[in-house]
């Protein structure tokens, strides 16, 4: 077996598992297999490329070089993720996509320094590499410093007119560089590299925070888009897999997750435009919960196909665990579907409602996790929420600022109508606001879980 | 443009592939998934490391700057691909079933 034909084999399985990995990563159930299939395929594919490459006949040399260089990026990435706490997820993200952009750049550089002359195509790859490098690593460092508030953000109306016309330069360079070498020479490389990097800069610069997952996912696919360049600039085909797997998966997530906030993703990129970045928080004044009565409630309820209660830790405070199991029961004797939501944390310890309810006898199979019931959300009609607040908060998905940022909850607006039932609008344990409550869909009802909960049965019985 | 599509067929197949894969696998994602995904196509990514590993390791010995470069694209691309796939982890532990 040649050399080459291990090299090539080590790439077809690193592809592979790129393919199989990505795709297992989109399923709760199989994503961590996914996650160390794709690494297993990684580490495949660098010691392939470390013992097997070859370039005119020439094996790779300064290894102890690259072993070393290897070895302390291992240290330090696994310290820093190893590390970082839950909440600063995004930003670690972010930090990690900017080494690989900055990673790109460089192979670009040397690349253009050791061979500065070749056909229009080579030119055009290296230099490609280089900006799309540039613009992820630049963008994404600033991304990382915005998420830990070391940067604040800037939002002025002529920023974007100045980012225009520096992405008009960069690409009118690009097309001078690639048409006539001679133009700038050597400096070619200098001037992309200052000019992309600093349309990184000023592109993430005036986004809000709110938003910035969206950009680190588009910038994830930039770099994905950068190390594809790299695979043309080599004939590498797992680079090339690799990379184009990620830039187009990229792109789409990156449109699902503005999809997700109902927001498109030019609205993102230039919403500082006309609206001055109030994407986080503040502008709450403004915003004002709906009551309800607890004669609409019940209709609501006696009517609906299917109703979902999600039980919280004011469940547990106010004991009223068996008349919510009462409620449940004449609910279902109306033909109403009824079930069970639980957040693996509600209340405040994991199990904390399995147990509150069955000690009321409520069946176990109507106890629904929130893996299962949340894509079941947009097909139910009435959400009742019982003192649950923080499991419930739509913060969690769409505001980094948020400190219960990345937690999964129960995506209760999906549903058709939500009813929340608390004592008051106080916050819940994270000491949160809860948008939710300000939702379209949100209607309150104030009071005591049990008090509530058992004038709501009196209501049915009425119907 | 035809002798440009001719000559470099395969790398236009492979392109083509897999930009339609990539759409293919990401459709349908749970949006509790997002960040965990993100962060897995990140590590992915860090396949860019190969690259640096080819122009570090065909670098002459005497040409100091790119060696130096080399050296760092190496650390940088490792940072990418040994973080990405730690921290994705970390994130997907939390999805582990209880009980």
């Amino acid at each position: 077996m040649t050399p080459d034909f291990l090299l090539q084999l080590s790439y077809l399985a690193g592809s592979v598992t790129f393919i199989i990995g990505l795709k297992q990563l989109s399923s709760p159930d199989s994503a961590r297999k996914g996650n160390l299939l794709a690494a297993f395929g990684m580490v495949l594919a660098i010691v392939g490329t470390v013992l097997f490459h070859t370039k005119d006949n020439q094996p790779i040399g300064n290894i102890p070089w690259i072993i070393a260089a290897m070895g302390i990026g291992t240290v330090i990435g696994w310290l820093m993720a190893m590390r970082v706490k839950m909440t600063a997820m995004p930003q670690m993200v972010s930090f990690f996509n900017g080494m690989g952009g900055a990673c790109a750049a460089i192979i670009s550089i040397i690349e253009f320094h050791s061979h500065p002359h070749g056909s229009s195509g080579y030119l055009l790859t290296v230099f490609l590499g280089l900006i799309i490098g540039s613009v992820s690593f630049s963008g994404s460092v600033i991304a990382y410093g915005k998420l830990d508030e070391k940067i604040k953000d800037l939002s002025a109306r002529y920023l974007t007119y100045i980012n225009l016309g520096l992405l008009i330069a960069t690409l009118a360079v690009l097309v001078i560089a690639v048409a006539s070498p001679e133009t700038f020479g050597h400096n070619a490389v200098w001037i992309l590299l200052a000019l992309s990097s600093l349309y990184g800069v000023l592109f993430v610069m005036p986004i809000g925070g709110a938003d910035m997952p969206v950009v680190i996912s588009l910038l994830n696919s930039f770099t994905g888009m950068a190390a594809a360049f790299g695979g043309f600039l080599y004939d590498n085909p797992v680079m090339l897999t690799g990379g184009i797997l990620v830039g187009s998966a990229g792109t789409i997530l990156t449109i699902l997750m503005c999809n997700a906030m109902n927001r498109s993703l030019l609205n993102v990129i230039i919403g500082s435009f006309g609206g001055g970045g109030t994407s986080s928080s503040g502008a709450r004044g403004e915003q004002v919960v709906k009551e309800i009565s607890l004669t609409d409630t019940a209709i609501l309820c006696a009517y609906a196909g299917k109703v979902t209660i999600v039980p919280g830790y004011g469940l547990a405070v106010a004991q009223a665990q068996h008349i919510c199991h009462e409620l449940e029961k004449k609910l279902e004797d109306k033909g109403v579907d009824v079930n069970y939501a639980i957040h693996p944390v509600a209340g405040r310890m994991p199990g904390h409602m399995n147990v509150l309810l069955a000690e009321a006898d409520v069946p176990y199979p109507k106890l629904v996790e929130m893996e299962d019931i949340n894509p079941q959300m947009n097909s139910t009609d009435v959400v009742i929420i019982v003192g649950a607040n923080d499991v419930v908060n739509p913060a969690a998905e769409n505001d980094p600022g948020s400190p219960i940022y990345g937690m999964p909850v129960l995506k209760v607006w999906e549903a058709k109508n939500v009813i929340v039932l608390k004592r008051s609008m106080r916050a819940g344990y994270a000491g949160i606001e809860n948008e939710l409550f300000f939702h379209p869909k949100t209607k309150m009802l104030f009071g005591d879980a049990k008090d509530m909960l058992g004038k709501l049965v009196g209501e049915l019985k009425e119907l | 443009m035809s002798t440009f599509f001719i000559d470099n067929q395969d790398l236009i197949y492979i392109v083509v592939l897999s930009v339609l894969l990539g759409i293919e696998v990401i459709s349908n994602v749970p949006a509790i998934l997002h960040t965990p995904l993100m962060s897995g196509a990140n590590a992915i990514h860090g396949v860019v490391i190969i690259g640096a590993i080819i122009v570090m390791g065909h670098a002459s010995p005497d040409d100091y700057l790119a060696l130096a470069l080399g050296f760092l694209a190496v650390l940088l691309g490792t940072l990418n691909v040994v973080g990405g796939f730690v921290v994705t982890n970390r994130m997907l532990e939390m999805f582990k079933k209880k009980k």
